[in-house]
């Protein structure tokens, strides 16, 4: 309680707490449709391209605009990997693979020809909670909201776009503007989640919550649900934990998730056990 | 006018033809089977009619102000994952998405519809269900539940029946041949098990890589096409013993 006190005393840590829930919460709901649509890459990818972009911003002395920058950087991105996993010439996840070392070396080589590998590159990578300023946390706040809106609005296109595809579309869906929509949203998530989580980090927000509560859930519905509860209380207990212990934000956080992924597999065994 | 007019039409992959020659109508209330071997363009045929695939040569025209969101659809395999996480009621009612268009969520006619199909095809007691717990005629039943949900002019069929067990191949062909005749919905079905094609459908179309013939299931059964492949005991699925 003490610990929760103190922690709130501070206010860059109300702000990073604020911008963590509501990036978890953008990334558990994405993440669902992300992971069952095996486009769980493209998240690990734009985390990459995010890096690239923001180290580079600050290379040339842009540290300032670096979410503003890295935004429409990231967003082409991620029509461009979603383009990519889909071709069925080269083999989609191997492309965004390539893809995602590619962004991470040109990050790499801008870094060292220019401020050398800092403590800012280390933020970068691994995240950090100082680095959210009064005009992201407005930007960031703005943005989670479109996110949640435009989530909840086209939550049943997304449903049918994520369960049968071929299905959708012929019975007349538009289903690229609806995977665009899941691209440009992810896109937004990973920007705004970068900074704290890490560009490494940030994908497992999107990622591990959905791999979750996939294991214990029926429905599609209540994956979602569940998947927001995970993410959500996980940023909570690893930040605090983070707080009291002197750890990076970004690592306890996914460590925390990584908890609650076994625990669940284990319940999901034992059910599984049980039946047989 | 037909409901569906397809003059000269040929579909290919890649530049290399599958199949051409189609010169066929389906007018509102047919029940057309598409027979022939595996590999004579059925199911390419069908992604012609879907739009999900244009001819390479020849139209097919849509008449009667059928709209492309007025299609309901059950694939030979589904696109869905085995394990998706979904319930029977979330995948028959995602059927409805674009009668509601851009609105949001689903409208309580939306749902009472989505039900009323699950009733018609017996899978109403399974609706809280996880879809990749059923059987494979369940499974079946349930997407033919959605594709009911999306159209009350057309549904289009591939291969409904295949992996389901003789019981329950009947029972669907029943349920198709039911709903064919009490709402008049038009029924395009693929189909590698002729004798029960003849039996059901009003109408055939035989493909080999081309159209070899084209006309009423009565018709068919006097032609010597339709005699060789009768003969050759064209139910591979052994589901009309
Ligand atoms: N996506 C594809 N790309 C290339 N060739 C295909 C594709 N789908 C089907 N074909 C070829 O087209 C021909 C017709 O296939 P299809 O329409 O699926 O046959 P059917 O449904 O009658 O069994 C086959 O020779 C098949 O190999
Ligand atoms: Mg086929």
């Amino acid at each position: 309680m003490d610990l929760l006190l103190e922690m709130f005393s501070f206010t860059f840590m109300i702000r990073a707490v604020v911008v963590g829930l509501l990036v978890s919460l953008c990334a558990s709901l994405l993440g669902v449709s992300l992971v069952l649509k095996r486009y769980a890459m493209i998240g690990t990818g734009l985390g990459n391209v995010g890096f690239a972009s923001m180290v580079s911003a600050t290379a040339f002395g842009l540290s300032h605009l670096a979410l503003a920058i890295s935004m429409p950087v990231v967003v082409v991105a991620a029509f461009l990997l979603l383009r990519v996993s889909e071709s069925s010439k080269i083999k989609g996840d191997s492309a965004v693979a390539l893809i995602s070392a590619s962004s991470l070396a040109v990050g790499v080589i801008i870094v060292s020809q220019t401020t050398g590998l800092t403590l800012h590159v280390c933020s970068a990578m691994f995240g950090s909670i100082l680095a959210m300023t009064q005009a992201d946390l407005q930007l960031s706040v703005g943005l989670s909201i479109v996110v949640l809106v435009l989530f909840v609005l086209f939550y049943k296109q997304l449903f049918a776009v994520t369960y049968d595809e071929n299905f959708a579309k012929a019975t007349g869906t538009r289903i690229q503007v609806y995977k665009s929509l899941l691209a440009i949203l992810t896109a937004v998530t990973v920007v705004l989640g970068m900074r704290m989580m890490g560009a490494l980090l940030i994908s497992s927000l999107i990622i591990f919550p959905a791999l979750s509560a996939i294991r214990v859930c029926k429905s599609f519905l209540s994956v979602v649900i569940t998947s927001a509860v995970i993410s959500v209380a996980c940023f909570f207990v690893g930040i605090v934990l983070s707080f009291g212990y002197d750890l990076p934000t970004g690592a306890s956080v996914v460590g925390i998730n990584l908890v609650v992924f076994l625990l669940l597999s284990g319940v999901n065994l034992l059910r599984q056990g049980g039946k047989i | 006018m037909a409901l569906i007019t397809c003059r000269d039409a040929s579909f290919a992959y890649e530049g290399r033809t599958v199949v051409d020659g189609l010169n066929f109508e389906v007018q509102t209330g047919d029940y057309l089977c598409i027979v022939g071997e595996n590999g004579s363009g059925k199911t390419t045929l069908m992604k012609g009619l879907l739009g999900l695939m244009q001819p390479k040569s020849g139209t097919i025209e849509t008449g009667d102000g059928l709209l492309p969101t007025e299609i309901g659809y059950l694939p030979q395999q589904t696109s869905a994952q085995k394990d998706f996480p979904a319930s029977v009621f979330e995948v028959v009612i995602s059927g409805r998405l674009n009668s509601r268009g851009i609105l949001p969520f689903y409208s309580r006619l939306d749902r009472q519809i989505a039900l009323d199909n699950m009733e018609r095809l017996g899978v109403l007691h399974l609706r809280q269900k996880s879809f990749r717990e059923l059987s494979g005629g369940q499974q079946q039943r349930v997407l033919l539940s959605r594709a009911l949900c999306a159209t009350h002019k057309m549904l289009l069929l591939d291969e409904p029946v295949s992996g389901l067990d003789p019981l329950a191949t009947i029972e669907l062909y029943r349920v198709i041949k039911s709903l064919s005749e009490e709402t008049g919905i038009t029924i395009i079905m693929i189909s590698h098990d002729v004798r029960s094609a003849v039996e059901y459908a009003s109408q055939i179309l035989h493909l080999q890589n081309r159209q070899v013939f084209f006309g009423p299931a009565a018709e068919y059964v006097q032609t010597d096409v339709g005699k060789r492949f009768l003969g050759e005991g064209g139910a591979p699925n052994g589901s009309s013993s």
